[in-house]
C-alpha cells in the first residue's frame, strides 16, 4: 500500500474519531464529577442516531437534517437529566457496582424501547443537505460530510475547553471532579450540579449519535459497540480529561485505520490479514497505555470519595442455620431427578442454573473479597469451555479429560490477565478485564480455522451414562457443591484474610508482610480455575458453543447476579445466580421484550434492595430482631 | 443576654458501628472566638464534620435562629456557617481566584436584620496578602501556608456569620501561624464569630475568649480561656501529650 492510501485511511480515521469523542467527553464529564460510570451512554448515543434519522426522514429538507441534529441533541440531554432525576439520585449513596448495574438495565430498557419504536430494521438517513458531494484526495473520494465531521470534534473540544475555563458552571465542574463534598460545604447544591452534568454529558452523546445520521445506519447493536469503544477511548485517555477522550478518540481511530491500510501482509510464508485485527487492535492500545500510565494518557490517579458507601461488616463463618438449610437444599437437588419423569424441563434449568452459580460465586470470590470487579469474567467461563470443546473436537478426548483440560486452559489465562489487571484498581481494573475479555472473543472469532468462528463448535455431547440428563444434573451439582465450598474455604484460610486485608487497606497490608499484588494475582486466578470448570460443564450440558459464551453479555449477567444476590455475603451469589436464572429462562419464554422486562426488575431490585437479595434479608432480620 | 449564634445540644456521631462524639452540648455567641481543644483523636474534627453535615448525625443543632441538624451541607453553607477542613481541600486545579470563586455567596444578614461583614477578592488580598500576589497560580502550586490561608479566604467568600475553623496552625511554618493568629483576631474584629478546633495551647491563647476541653468523645470541661491559661493541672489532664 503507498503513502496516499495511509493519508486517505488516516482521514477517514479523523472522522469515525469524532463519534467516539463525543461519546467519550460525556462519559468522561459524567463520570468526573458523579462518579458514575454511565454504561447506557452507548445506548444514548444509539438514541441520538434513531431520533436525528426521524426527524431527518419525516421533516426533511435543510432543516430537518441540520435542526434535526441539534434538536435530537437537546432532546436526549432532557433524557439524560431525566434519567439523573428519577433513578440515579436515588443511589448516589450506594455502591460503586450498584450504579453501574442500574445503569446497566437502561441499556436493556433503551435497547427494547428502540426496538418497540423503531423496529428491527437497520436505518439509512439521508445524505447531509448541502454537503452530498465529495472531494478528491490522492485519486480517491472522501465524503464532504466527512470532512466536516473531522472539523467539528475539535470545534466542539474547544468549546467544551472554554466553557470549562471560563464559566462558573466550569469552575464548578472541575472543582467537583476533584472534591464533590467540599462543594457542597462551599453552599453549592450538589444535587443541581449532577443533573446539569448528566443532561450535558448526555448531550454530547446525543449530538454524536445525531451526526452520525448520514454515515451509518441506526441499528440496535451499536448501543454495546460504541460503549465498548468509548470506555477504552476514556480509559485511555484518562477519567476527567476532555483533551485526553479526544486525543485518545484519535490515537484509537487511526490504529485501527491503519489496520485496515495495511490489509493483508505475507511474512516468512505465512499470509496475515491485519483488517480483522481492529477488534484486538484498540484493545492492545488500551492495554499497553494502561500498564505504563495507569491512569491514562492525561488523567490523574483519582482522590478517594469520602464515605460514600457504608464500610463492608466483616465475613462470618457460616451459623448452624444456614448449614441446616443448606443440607435441606442439597437434599432436595439430589432429589430432583425424581421429578425429572413428570417435568423434564427441570432437570435442564437445574444444571443451567447450577452452572450459573458457579460461575457467579467464582465471580463473587474476587470482586467481594478481592475487591476487583471484574467486567471481563466470561473471558474464563469462554476459555473454559473452548478448552474441553476443541479438546473433544480436535482430539475425540473423553469427557473427564476435557473436564480437567477445562479449568486449565482457564487458569492460564486468568494467570496471565489477572498479572496485568491487579496492577489497577476501581474502575480502571474494570475496564482492562473487559478489554482482555474482548481480546478471547476477538481471538475466538477471528481464529475460524481452530474455533470455527462464529459458527462455533457442535456435537459436544456427553457420552453415556452422563447422555442421561438425571446423571448428567447429578455430576455438575456435585462439581458446583466442591466449587462454591472450596471456594468458601479458601476465604476463611489465612490466604483469604490477605486477600480482603488488601482489598480494605493495601498499605496497611503490606506494611505487616502481606504480597498483595501476589495475594490478589492468585486469587484472580482461583477465580479463573472455578469459573473455567463451569464453563466446560457449559459446553457439555449444550452440546454446542459459539463465541456469545465469551460475550459481554455473560460478563454483565455475571455481575448482575452477585450484586443481586449482594456482594457483602458468600450466599449472596448463590441465591442471586439462581434467581437470575430462574428469571431470564421464564421472562425470556414470556415476551419479545424480555430485556426490558429484565432490566425494569433489576431497576426495582436495585431501588428496593440496595444491599442486594441476601443482604436485604439480613437487615430486615436484624431490624425485626431490634423490634422485637 | 441574648439567644446564642450557634446552639448544639446532644450531639452524637458514628463512622459506622463506631461511635465518636457522645452527647456534645455547646453554644457559640455571636463575635465570639470558642476553641475547641482536645488532644488527637478526641473528636474535634468530627464536631465540626457532624455540625456541618457531613457525616451522620444526632442530636439539635439551631443556627441564628434556626435548626439546621437535619439539612445537607450545601443548605447548611447557604445559612451562613462556613467551615475550613483540616487537610483544606484546595481545588488543585483551580487558580487562586478560580477556588474563591467557588466560594462565593451573595452578601448576608442575620435573623435580627444587621448585615454581616461582605468579602471581595480584592479585600481578602488586603487580610492575606500572599494570595494577592499570586491570583493565577493553581492551588496544587502553593505552599501549606499559602493552602491554609486560601482555605480560609474561601471560606470568608460565602460571607459566613460564623466559622468552623479546624485546627489552622497544624502543618505551617511557624511565621504563619503567627500570622494566622493576627487574622483571627482581625476576623473577630470585623465581627465574625469563630469556632475553632486546636491543640496548639499557645496560639488558642492568642485568639478565643472561652474553651471547651474533648476526650473521647465528650466535653470534659469548659470555661474562659484565661481560667484555662491559669490552671496548669486541668491542661495537664487533657492537652499535654
Amino acid at each position: 500500500m503507498n503513502v496516499s492510501g495511509f493519508i486517505f485511511q488516516a482521514l477517514n480515521g479523523l472522522s469515525s474519531a469524532s463519534g467516539l469523542f463525543f461519546v467519550a467527553a460525556g462519559l468522561s464529564l459524567i463520570f468526573g464529577v458523579t462518579r458514575i460510570v454511565n454504561i447506557a451512554h452507548g445506548s444514548l448515543y444509539m438514541l441520538g442516531t434513531y431520533v436525528a434519522y426521524s426527524l431527518a426522514t419525516k421533516i426533511g429538507g435543510g432543516f430537518g437534517f441540520w435542526g434535526g441534529i441539534v434538536i435530537t441533541a437537546c432532546l436526549v440531554g432532557l433524557l439524560g437529566a431525566a434519567i439523573e432525576f428519577v433513578l440515579l439520585r436515588r443511589i448516589y449513596r450506594a455502591p460503586e457496582l450498584f450504579q453501574l448495574l442500574a445503569t446497566f438495565a437502561l441499556i436493556l430498557i433503551i435497547n427494547d424501547a428502540t426496538l418497540w419504536l423503531w423496529g428491527p430494521e437497520d436505518l439509512l438517513g439521508p445524505r447531509a443537505p448541502g454537503m452530498r458531494d465529495a472531494i478528491e484526495i490522492f485519486g480517491r473520494r472522501l465524503p464532504t460530510y466527512d470532512l466536516f465531521l473531522i472539523v467539528i470534534a475539535p470545534v466542539v473540544l474547544w468549546i467544551l475547553h472554554l466553557g470549562l475555563a471560563r464559566t462558573r458552571f466550569g469552575r464548578l465542574v472541575r472543582a467537583a471532579t476533584q472534591d464533590r463534598e467540599m462543594v457542597g460545604a462551599l453552599g453549592v447544591n450538589q444535587a443541581m450540579l449532577f443533573t446539569a452534568v448528566f443532561a450535558l454529558g448526555s448531550f454530547l452523546a446525543g449530538l454524536g449519535g445525531a451526526l452520525q445520521v448520514a454515515r451509518e445506519p441506526a441499528n440496535l447493536a451499536m448501543d454495546l459497540t460504541v460503549i465498548g469503544d468509548a470506555f477504552v477511548v476514556v480509559v485511555v485517555g484518562g477519567m476527567g480529561s476532555i483533551t485526553g477522550a479526544y486525543l485518545a478518540a484519535v490515537i484509537i481511530a487511526e490504529v485501527k485505520a491503519l489496520c485496515i491500510a495495511i490489509g493483508t501482509v505475507s511474512m516468512f510464508g505465512m499470509s496475515l490479514n491485519f483488517s480483522k485485527f481492529t477488534l484486538v487492535a484498540e484493545f492492545l492500545v488500551m492495554a499497553a497505555v494502561l500498564i505504563a500510565r495507569p491512569y491514562g494518557l492525561l488523567g490523574r490517579p483519582q482522590g478517594a470519595v469520602r464515605g460514600v458507601a457504608d464500610p463492608e461488616d466483616p465475613m462470618r463463618p457460616a451459623t448452624p442455620a444456614l448449614k441446616f438449610l443448606g443440607v435441606v437444599v442439597l437434599g432436595a437437588l439430589m432429589a430432583m431427578p425424581l421429578m425429572a419423569q413428570s417435568s423434564p424441563y427441570v432437570l435442564i434449568l437445574g444444571i443451567d442454573v447450577m452452572i450459573a452459580v458457579l460461575f457467579a460465586a467464582s465471580l463473587h470470590f474476587i470482586m467481594g473479597p478481592g475487591g476487583m470487579h471484574s467486567f471481563g469474567h466470561a473471558a474464563y467461563f469462554g476459555l473454559g469451555a473452548y478448552g474441553a470443546a476443541l479438546l473433544v473436537k480436535w482430539l475425540a478426548a473423553p469427557m473427564g479429560l476435557a473436564l480437567l483440560a477445562a479449568p486449565i486452559t482457564a487458569l492460564l489465562g486468568a494467570l496471565l490477565f489477572g498479572w496485568f489487571a491487579v496492577r489497577l484498581s476501581g474502575v480502571y481494573l474494570a475496564m482492562l478485564t473487559l478489554a482482555f475479555a474482548q481480546i478471547v472473543w476477538a481471538a475466538v472469532f477471528q481464529w475460524e480455522d481452530l474455533t470455527g468462528g462464529s459458527n462455533g463448535v457442535i456435537g459436544v455431547w456427553p457420552p453415556a451414562p452422563f447422555s442421561n440428563s438425571s446423571v448428567y444434573f447429578i455430576l455438575v451439582l456435585l462439581l458446583t457443591v466442591i466449587g462454591v465450598l472450596a471456594l468458601r474455604r479458601i476465604l476463611f484460610a489465612p490466604f483469604g484474610y490477605a486477600m480482603r486485608a488488601g482489598r480494605d487497606s493495601p498499605l496497611r497490608a503490606e506494611a505487616i508482610g502481606i504480597d498483595v499484588k501476589r495475594v490478589h494475582w492468585l486469587g484472580f486466578a482461583i477465580a479463573g480455575l472455578v469459573c473455567g470448570v463451569a464453563g466446560g460443564l457449559f459446553a457439555f450440558a449444550k452440546g454446542s458453543i459459539s463465541p456469545e459464551t465469551i460475550g459481554v453479555g455473560r460478563s454483565i449477567d455475571g455481575l448482575v447476579m452477585v450484586l443481586l444476590g449482594g456482594i457483602q455475603t458468600l450466599t449472596g451469589p448463590i441465591v442471586g445466580a439462581s434467581v437470575f436464572a430462574v428469571l431470564q429462562d421464564t421472562i425470556m419464554r414470556q415476551t419479545e421484550y424480555w430485556r426490558a422486562l429484565l432490566g425494569l426488575i433489576i431497576l426495582l431490585l436495585v431501588m428496593a434492595f440496595p444491599a442486594g437479595i441476601v443482604g436485604g434479608v439480613i437487615n430486615l432480620l436484624r431490624r425485626w430482631r431490634t423490634a422485637s | 443576654m441574648t439567644a446564642p449564634l450557634l446552639n448544639v445540644e446532644n450531639l452524637n456521631a458514628s463512622y459506622g458501628a463506631a461511635q465518636i462524639l457522645f452527647d456534645l452540648s455547646f453554644e457559640i455567641g455571636r463575635g465570639e472566638v470558642v476553641a475547641l481543644m482536645g488532644r488527637n483523636g478526641a473528636g474535634k474534627s468530627t464536631t465540626m464534620k457532624a455540625i456541618m453535615g457531613l457525616m451522620a448525625r444526632r442530636g439539635r443543632t439551631t443556627f441564628d435562629g434556626v435548626d439546621i441538624s437535619r439539612m445537607r451541607p450545601y443548605e447548611i453553607a447557604r445559612r451562613g456557617l462556613g467551615f475550613t477542613p483540616e487537610d483544606r481541600r484546595i481545588f488543585v486545579d483551580l487558580t487562586v481566584m478560580e477556588n474563591l470563586d467557588i466560594g462565593r455567596q451573595p452578601p448576608r444578614r442575620f435573623a435580627d436584620g444587621t448585615a454581616a461583614p461582605v468579602w471581595t477578592p480584592q479585600r481578602l488580598f488586603t487580610l492575606f496578602p500572599n494570595l494577592g500576589e499570586m491570583p493565577d497560580r493553581p492551588g496544587g502550586g502553593m505552599s501549606g501556608g499559602e493552602q491554609q490561608m486560601l482555605t480560609v479566604a474561601r471560606t470568608l467568600m460565602g460571607n459566613p456569620l460564623l466559622v468552623l475553623l479546624d485546627e489552622p496552625s497544624e502543618g505551617v511554618a511557624p511565621l504563619i501561624v503567627e500570622q494566622m493568629a493576627n487574622t483571627i483576631v482581625e476576623l473577630k474584629k470585623e465581627g465574625l464569630s469563630i469556632l475553632l478546633s486546636e491543640q496548639n495551647m499557645h496560639f488558642a491563647e492568642l485568639v478565643s475568649d472561652r474553651v471547651y476541653l474533648l476526650e473521647k468523645g465528650q466535653i470534659r470541661w469548659n470555661g474562659t480561656m484565661k481560667e484555662l491559661a491559669g490552671n496548669v493541672e486541668i491542661q495537664r489532664n487533657y492537652l499535654t501529650v
